[in-house]
């Protein structure tokens, strides 16, 4: 190996290192769900040093986002049937933080509850107005905001009479591998969280409140659409007591 | 989720960060999270292209036909296009790769091979993937990692590698095709991949 592909081993390498927070997250084995039956690893995760791949991640802009990728009610001849809705909020992370410049991608079912997949035999109509799938980038602030429509719930196999409660899920990545998340964001009150074994998943009634949007009056747009707000936390990064040394590392 | 060591990080904070939630089975929706250029990583005649194909099987042995692999790597010359990357870069080398697997649960990506990093303790990494599995059934995430059978003195140094059970290391290894690399992810049973908490 050369020195040229690794670096100067003089040089102290200063990474982040991201805080996990394993009791907000589900169990990979959850027997409620039963799907995690024949797919969650049963043998104990081995912990992964937070070195350069980890702390790195990919860095992905504005060539990924499409003009009306951000509003789900405009990518078709006609409009979407279903309650229009606004959601936006903040991406930061546990440190309060702002995660700016970062993906959003959404996706949903349609108003009646069903997805634009060949492998969705839910018998509710599919809607030729509506895709359900959105894409933009937060801001510098780490603001998001996406117009689509309510999703209905739907009906699902995993036990007798199970439904979904109404959701849109989220994928995000922020800054680092280590901040890669893939989540569910759900309605208040909504009747059907109690039967839902992916919602409860999440042990912690806290951490689950952190998965259900709020209403929210003000960034309604009167005589046209609801909004809810919906703000997303990744993991934070400790910061090192050598950061501000880091210049004198420099050549 | 378990760990085997676990390593103390004194918290700043109680994180609260929002629960992960599976991907669902419908994640592919037209325009959705597959992207048309998701596996493949480079320009059409780059010279070192390598091809790494896998399988996602499940605790049966059976094809996962609705898991997204997404991969994270450096360049060949071990370089990251990220700001957090303290170490003098240059690459434009997009490093993130994102693969639909398809009905026998097969995955491919085009990409090339990654070089040996240094550690903040001084150590060398060996050449790695960082692979992240998603899939209906998975509540969170999985990762592992995709090291080069033809690295193996690296390897044997890898902090890393050296430091999981030696019977199950191979699972960590891909092995050598005709145009690149094999690496087979199983999720459960005897053969279990090892998988990572980051």
């Amino acid at each position: 190996m050369s020195t040229d592909s690794i670096g100067n081993p003089s040089d102290r390498l200063i990474l982040p290192q991201y805080e996990r927070d394993d009791a907000s997250h589900p169990a990979l084995d959850t027997p409620e769900y039963f799907s995690t039956s024949q797919r969650s690893p049963l043998r104990p995760l081995q912990l992964l040093p937070q070195n350069l791949t980890e702390i790195t991640g990919p860095v992905l802009g504005h060539e990924r986002v499409g003009e009306t990728d951000h509003d789900l009610t405009v990518q078709h001849e006609g409009e979407p049937l279903g309650e229009r809705i606004v959601v936006s909020g903040r991406v930061v992370d546990s440190d309060g933080k702002p995660v700016p410049h970062t993906l959003v991608e959404v996706w949903q079912a349609n108003a009646s509850g069903r997805y634009r997949h060949a492998g969705d035999r839910h018998p509710a109509p599919l809607d030729p107005n509506f895709s359900g799938v959105g894409r933009c980038m937060t801001d510098e602030n780490g603001h998001y905001r996406f117009v689509t429509i309510k999703p209905g719930a739907y009906p699902w196999r995993n036990h007798d009479n199970a439904w979904r409660p109404a959701h849109i899920h989220f994928s995000l990545f922020g800054r680092a591998f280590t901040q890669r998340l893939v989540t569910q964001m759900y309605f208040p009150g909504d009747p059907l969280f109690y039967q839902d074994p992916i919602f409860q998943s999440v042990r912690d009634p806290k951490a689950r409140e952190r998965m259900i949007c709020e209403f929210d009056l003000d960034s309604t747009i009167p005589e046209w659409a609801l909004a809810y707000h919906f703000d997303i936390v990744l993991r934070g990064s400790h910061a090192t007591p050598f950061e501000a040394e880091e210049d004198d590392d420099d050549d | 989720m378990t760990t085997e060591r676990s390593v103390e990080l004194t918290p700043v904070s109680q994180p609260a960060t929002t629960p992960s939630q599976t991907v669902g089975p419908f994640f592919a929706l037209p325009g959705g999270l597959p992207w048309p250029d998701g596996p493949d990583l480079l320009p059409p005649h780059a010279p070192d292209a390598v091809m790494l194909r896998g399988r996602l099987s499940d605790g049966a042995g059976e094809p996962v036909p609705d898991g997204l692999i997404e991969i994270w790597q450096s360049d060949e010359r071990g370089r990251f296009a990220h700001p957090d990357d303290p170490r003098e870069q240059a690459t434009d080398f997009r490093g993130f790769g994102r693969c639909a697997t398809g009905p026998d649960g097969e995955f491919w990506f085009r990409t090339v091979k990654p070089a040996p990093l240094p550690t903040p303790a001084g150590a060398t990494e060996a050449p790695h993937i960082n692979v992240t599995v998603l899939a209906r059934g998975l509540l969170d995430r999985v990762v592992t990692r995709i090291y080069f059978p033809d690295d193996p003195m690296a390897n044997a140094t890898d902090p890393v590698l050296s430091a999981v059970d030696p019977a199950r290391r191979d699972t960590l290894v891909a092995t050598a095709t005709a145009d690149g690399f094999r690496f087979d992810i199983r999720l459960q049973g005897d053969d279990e991949t090892i998988f990572f908490a980051v």
